[in-house]
């Protein structure tokens, strides 16, 4: 990489770099103090990754799913969100990244970012088994929490009701 | 691991055949480790071995998951914090540090100053309290049952400070958003003070006045951390400068600054491994922007390198204790009483505090209702799971139980 062209911080740096190797596929920023929230749209999601992972957000914290049909009826879809974070760049280490894409309620289909952060590896079965979110290309996609002979539909789904609850 | 594979039996004359099929787990032979509490918590290794040496591990959770994320869409937000403190009993301020954070997020509340420190206070006595644990299946782990039995001797004069903050030993859903549920006493009851005054004299080897320990409760809690400070100097002697425990922890499931980095490893395990990362430096939340302290790191990281990490955490968080009590502020607790089906504005938050056995993060998202659309935990230990796999390929079998317990683990935690 060359010489930083911009005088702002590291953060806007990768934020400028993200949105030129992105272009429209980038579909929002939303800085809120040490927050930012990327949404990206899913065709993007591994080019994002390995951009966040090059300028030095080399971990996630976690893979979230959020089942979007009982917010907004019309909005059929999956949130998924990675939280990135980094460990060995000081001035990165304060902020953490929402990367978030949405997909479609009834084919919910990935890409696995396992290759690119070897961090997200459990918390991905965990978004598979509780959301069926299916994550193309991951090396171990099976059950993690829940049991084997569990045959409901992915129980953090808002259609699925817990037993004795309602 | 492993196929379900059909053997092949040589027929004997007149004898009728048999089908005879094996669960083939290809070299090596395959056990189960646990799920019987191995230790702490209902939780399986699958190892594989090839005579003393381990060839794979694989981490099988989800014995104890109790759907934690599920439970809290049909809770009102206030009720949901009780059973948030749950999934990690020994430091159940640490785990719902965040919850609290990020609905205060939501709401946009600010908790007054002495809320604040009381909040930090409790968090600390909770990471002590904790570490205790750490050091008393350290022990057991290895064939050192002392440290047990002198850990929760220890522990008592903790989780009796945190009673009488937060009125239960344990599980206390002392936070609130907004503040704490209740204040601080201002004593604490003599009888106990008159129990304490001889273990600290037999501790320390100083003789406290009637006028230096009271029952007045900064003071009291005061003489405590010097008491956990000089026991803690015995914990030195019987473990960790202990030969046996050197030579069974020592290199065992080492993890570089990289590796432990592109892992996401949180806790004693990344500061173990040279990287100095705590969310109350990084990121300082309520008091802890006014308490100065140490982050310990160590270089090794090893199982020894993760023991003397917490070692050194829990005098650091005396330190922090001795603080937080002597610059707490006057006034209120709580910005105001909240009915029990408060209205959370929509929106997201995400908040993460520095827990006993990690970082300790929470997504949160509000539709606006008095209960959560979507809580998402993301606990420490979950995150530290992927470093058993890691660390314990081409280890000898003693060694899983320190690649097990080194890292802090609490399996309730992870299967939430």
């Amino acid at each position: 990489m060359s010489a930083p062209t911009s005088t702002g911080s590291r953060l806007d740096r990768v934020l400028e770099r993200l949105k030129l190797i992105l272009g429209d596929k980038l579909l929002s920023v939303v800085t809120d103090k040490k927050i930012v929230k990327l949404s990206v749209a899913p065709e993007a999601l591994v080019e994002a990754a390995a951009t966040l992972k090059e300028m030095g957000f080399d971990h996630v914290k976690g893979v979230t799913g959020v089942d979007l049909i009982a917010l907004k009826q019309s909005e059929r879809a999956i949130e998924l969100i990675y939280h990135a974070g980094s460990y060995l760049d000081n001035e990165l280490a304060p902020y953490i990244v929402n990367l978030s894409t949405k997909l479609p309620r009834d084919n919910p289909v990935a890409p696995s970012l396992v290759k690119i952060w070897p961090s997200a590896d459990y918390h991905e079965r965990e978004t598979y088994e509780m959301l069926g979110v299916i994550f193309e290309g991951h090396p171990n996609l099976k059950r993690l929490l829940l049991p084997e002979w569990w045959s409901d539909i992915p129980p953090l789904r808002k259609d699925y009701k817990p037993p004795g609850r309602e | 691991m492993g196929s379900l594979k059909k053997i092949q039996m040589t027929e004997a004359e007149g004898e009728e055949r048999e089908e005879l099929y094996v669960y083939d787990t290809g070299e090596g032979l395959v056990f189960s480790y646990g799920p019987q509490h191995p230790g702490t918590g209902h939780f399986r290794l699958i190892v594989r071995v090839l005579g003393d040496t381990v060839l794979d591990v694989e981490p099988d959770p989800g014995f104890v998951h109790r759907g934690e994320e599920k439970m809290c869409e049909s809770k009102t937000w206030i009720t949901n914090i009780p059973h948030l403190e749950r999934p990690a009993i020994l430091d159940s301020a640490g785990i719902l540090y965040p919850y609290v954070l990020a609905v205060e997020k939501l709401m946009g509340a600010e908790p007054p100053a002495r809320a604040k420190y009381l909040r930090a206070l409790m968090a600390e006595l909770n990471r002590i309290g904790s570490h205790f644990y750490y050091f008393a299946l350290y022990g057991v782990f290895l064939g050192l049952p002392t440290p047990f039995l002198w850990s929760f001797g220890d522990r008592e004069f903790i989780v009796d400070l945190v009673q009488f903050i937060g009125g239960q030993r344990i599980t206390h859903s002392y936070f609130v958003p907004g503040g704490v549920r209740n204040d601080a006493p201002s004593k604490v009851p003599p009888r106990l003070v008159q129990h304490f005054r001889a273990w600290y004299t037999e501790a320390t080897g100083k003789r406290p006045s009637e006028s230096e320990l009271t029952d007045d409760f900064r003071k009291y809690v005061l003489h405590v951390t010097d008491f956990i400070d000089s026991r803690l100097d015995y914990y030195w002697d019987l473990m960790l400068d202990n030969t046996i425990f050197i030579s069974r922890t020592r290199g065992v499931g080492r993890l570089t600054p990289e590796e432990a980095a592109s892992l996401g490893a949180v806790g004693v395990t990344i500061r173990a491994s040279g990287i100095r990362r705590d969310v109350r430096v990084d990121e300082p939340y309520d008091a802890y922007a006014d308490v100065k302290f140490d982050v310990p790191v160590f270089t090794e990281g090893d199982g020894y390198a993760r023991a003397v990490v917490a070692f050194r955490e829990m005098k650091e968080s005396l330190k922090i204790i001795r603080q937080l009590i002597e610059g707490m502020p006057d006034g209120p607790f709580k910005l105001k009483q909240h009915p029990i089906n408060i209205r959370v504005p929509a929106g997201e938050a995400f908040a993460r505090s520095e827990a006993a056995h990690g970082e300790m993060a929470y997504y949160v998202r509000s539709d606006g209702s008095d209960k959560p659309y979507r809580v998402r935990i993301l606990a420490p230990s979950f995150r530290n799971l992927i470093v058993i796999p890691y660390t314990g390929r081409g280890k000898r079998i003693a060694d899983i139980p320190v690649i097990y317990w080194s890292n802090n683990y609490w399996p309730v935690e992870w299967d939430r």
